[in-house]
């Protein structure tokens, strides 16, 4: 009841979790054993950025348009074949279904 | 050959629809278009129980001999009546379209951004 | 042991539903909030009914299957003899394990709605909407005729094209609507056309009848491409699919999870033309000597695997938020149809039965994650107003339960465990890798991306600097947090006990599909 089987394994959720919960209790006790003393509101806090300065966090957010921007511009050509595809015209949709109507009946026939 | 034409002609109406929908741009030619592919579809389906020298499947006072199916008559009628409320629904939106985008262009107020 | 259930039952779980939907504009007139618990009431009645039988069905499939049939106007001993002409509901395993996909994602929306819809006027009409779509869905999943079929898809296009529609007030949602219905009523017209094709053949409209004595002359073969094209179309499979993310995103979020539902259903039509239907003559060689079903199964995988990368091609570039759940939905039903055709074209193999059963259990849970993401996606809107994912940011320190929510739903779309979409989609990787590896490592990459797309959302809607726009943004009220709820308990339910839901309500489900034997006799009696 606890797990499945495909044809070449198996997978059991609840070892899964204990595994990861041990895991999270392992790093814990590692993270209990480092330096818990430093000076507050002195340059040990402050983020480090390549020695850039700082602005403050709303001018830094990335939108999400802009997030995966070596994806997309990598895949431009794709993504022009893709946006020339769905264009919003109710005919054009009409004429894909006709296509693959036309494409399977010409396979499945001759 | 001649039992042959009501078939030549469902294929025909199907696909005068077809072109219609595809090929023009105004909202109600793609309507009529849809209305076409409804009337060959119901024609395609009375023509199949007919059988050669029938006459209507009505009992009462019936001259004798053989009768046409009546289950595609009935079948027919259920789709005339679902063909008529889609017709009545998509009026009705186009009515809603034309007030809001002021025009019936399919290819203008189909713009959208990928 | 089963529970004593009428035997009336199937027609009762239409019947409740349609009887509520005339119901309801008289009680609206007396009070609102009558209405509501009476919408409320009326779901959760149909809701225990489908699952009881669903109890009954899979407890005695244990040892063999077990169908329920009910004829319409006859007593129930009626001696059914060739040519059949009353209509009958024959439910068997997968028939009832669509039902209770179909009552759920109701009956959670139905109760969400309540606080979202509060303040839209026309709101019986709404109701009404709601109660005849269940109806249309139900009755689609649960007949065992050819020509109810079609007018149940009628009635299902019909509802959830007006409540697309609903918000009349802005342009684009009655465009949607308009396009949504265009869209089906071509495919609904073509269904016909087949199902005309093949009652000029054999002369009846009986599922059990004509699968019994169909063969595969040349007008079947025709038949049988236009009533896969024209259902997987209304199912959503690219290139077809371009209705899917304008109606999904411009509808209120209610009724996208009904849509999904209306989606499955027309999923579950595929399933039971393929494979109940054309049963008989699966192993009956085409052309070129193969047989029919890897013919059709490596016809319908090239399909599936253009839908899982374009789907999730579209899902990474949206603003949108609704939009790209709904690519992430075109996306998950090409897994589904991806494991079919595995399934088919390696019938009677130890792998083409896992992929079946793989692709039946991702059914229930591609429903659960897009209902649960659609509902996240309403609860912003009523909380922001806004549903463009450039505005938004910063939303998880005051919406709290909301962001757990959206976690759970990430996790479980994506296939990460150890929820339930990860035990699904090993299933279909694993067998569609013994078929062709290059499916699996296809299924497998566009996963990652899918969680990708995801995780762009949950940084630009819900991590982030504090913006001063949402300075008194509220949680949503409690009915909404219950609602979604209901579907995360669910959720993890299915992702801790996988063997529970597979045992129980998979295996029997894809014994039924495999064989049409029992099906056929409930009917055709003996034999």
């Amino acid at each position: 009841m606890f797990s499945i089987e495909t044809g070449s394994g198996f997978w059991t959720p609840i070892v899964w979790v204990i595994a990861i919960v041990v895991a999270f209790l392992v790093m814990y006790i590692i993270r209990m054993f480092g330096n818990k003393t430093y000076k507050k509101n002195t340059e040990q806090t402050k983020s480090f950025l390549s020695g850039n300065p700082e602005y403050p966090k709303e001018q830094m957010q990335i939108k999400a348009s802009n997030l995966y921007w070596g994806f997309t511009q990598s895949m431009e050509g794709f993504y022009n074949l893709l946006r020339k595809m769905h264009t919003g015209n109710a005919s054009d949709y009409v004429l894909w279904f006709v296509i693959v109507l036309a494409i399977f009946l010409l396979i499945e026939v001759i | 050959m001649i039992y042959n034409i009501p078939y030549i002609a469902v294929v025909c109406l199907i696909l005068i629809g077809l072109y219609a929908l595809v090929y023009k741009r105004n909202l109600i030619k793609m309507i009529i278009g849809i209305t076409l592919i409804q009337s060959g579809v119901n024609l395609f389906l009375i023509t199949l129980g007919y059988r050669k020298g029938s006459i209507a499947p009505i009992y009462t006072s019936s001259p004798g001999g053989i009768m046409a199916l009546p289950i595609p008559q009935a079948l027919t009628l259920t789709s005339i009546v679902i063909g008529v409320a889609v017709l009545a629904l998509m009026l009705s939106l186009v009515i809603h379209i034309y007030r809001h985008y002021g025009t019936l262009d399919v290819r203008k107020i189909g713009r959208l951004n990928k | 042991m089963s529970i004593p259930l009428p035997e009336y039952t199937p027609a009762l779980i239409i019947a409740i539903p349609l009887l509520g939907a005339f119901l309801t504009p008289l009680i609206s007139r007396i009070n609102d909030k009558l209405r509501n618990i009476f919408v409320i009431l009326v779901l959760g009645l149909n809701l225990f009914f489908v699952s009881i039988l669903a109890y009954n069905i899979f407890t005695k499939s244990a040892q063999e299957p077990y169908i329920m049939k009910y004829v319409f106007g006859g007593s129930q001993n009626i001696d059914l003899t060739l040519p059949i002409v009353r209509i009958l509901f024959e439910v068997d395993a997968m028939s009832i394990f669509m039902a209770i996909i179909a009552s759920t994602l109701m009956f959670v929306a139905v109760i969400y709605s309540w606080a979202f819809m509060k303040e839209n006027t026309g709101l019986d009409k709404y109701y009404t909407l709601m109660l005849l779509l269940t109806a249309g869905m139900l009755g689609m999943m649960l007949t065992g005729d050819l020509f109810n079929f079609f007018v149940f898809l009628e009635i299902t296009s019909i509802s959830s094209a007006a409540l697309v529609a609903f918000w009349t007030h802005k342009g684009e949602s009655v465009e949607a609507g308009f396009k949504y219905i265009l869209i089906s009523t071509i495919g609904a017209l073509f269904v016909l056309f087949a199902i005309a094709i093949l009652y000029g053949q054999y002369d009846a409209l009986n599922i059990a009848v004509l699968a019994n004595a169909i063969q595969y002359t040349f007008l079947d073969k025709i038949a049988l491409v236009l009533l896969i094209v024209a259902l997987a179309m209304k199912a959503g499979i690219v290139p077809m699919h371009m209705w899917l993310p304008d109606s999904y995103s411009r509808a209120p979020a209610t009724v996208t999870v009904a849509l999904v539902g209306a989606t499955l259903a027309s999923l579950y039509g595929v399933l039971r033309v393929i494979f109940t239907l054309y049963g008989n003559i699966l192993l009956d060689p085409a052309k070129f000597d193969i047989p029919v079903n890897i013919f059709i199964g490596w016809l319908i995988i090239p399909l599936a695997v253009i839908s899982i990368i374009v789907g999730v091609m579209m899902a990474l570039r949206q603003t949108d938020f609704k939009r790209l759940i709904a690519f992430a939905a075109v996306a998950e039903i090409g897994y589904i149809f991806l494991a079919i055709g595995t399934g088919l074209a390696a019938m009677g193999t130890e792998y083409g039965r896992t992929a079946l059963e793989g692709g039946i259990f991702h059914i229930i849970n591609d429903a659960l994650d897009v209902g649960l993401l659609f509902l996240v996606a309403g609860a912003i809107y009523y909380a922001t107003k806004e549903w463009s994912l450039n505005e938004m940011g910063g939303l998880a320190r005051n919406m709290k339960y909301t962001t757990i929510f959206f976690i759970i739903g990430l996790f479980a779309v994506a296939g990460m465990p150890p929820f339930n979409g990860f035990a699904s989609k090993l299933l279909i990787y694993e067998s569609t890798f013994q078929l062709n590896p290059i499916l699996a490592i296809v299924a497998i990459l566009c996963s990652i991306l899918l969680l990708a797309a995801f995780v762009k959302v949950f940084h630009s809607a819900f991590m982030g600097p504090k913006l001063p726009k949402f300075k008194d943004v509220k949680e949503v009220p409690k009915s909404m947090l219950f609602a979604m709820g209901i579907l995360a308990c669910i959720i993890i339910f299915f992702g801790l006990f996988p063997g529970l839901v597979l045992e129980n309500i998979v295996r029997p489900a894809v014994d039924a599909l495999l064989s049409n034997a029992q099906y056929l006799s409930m009917v055709l009696g003996g034999a």
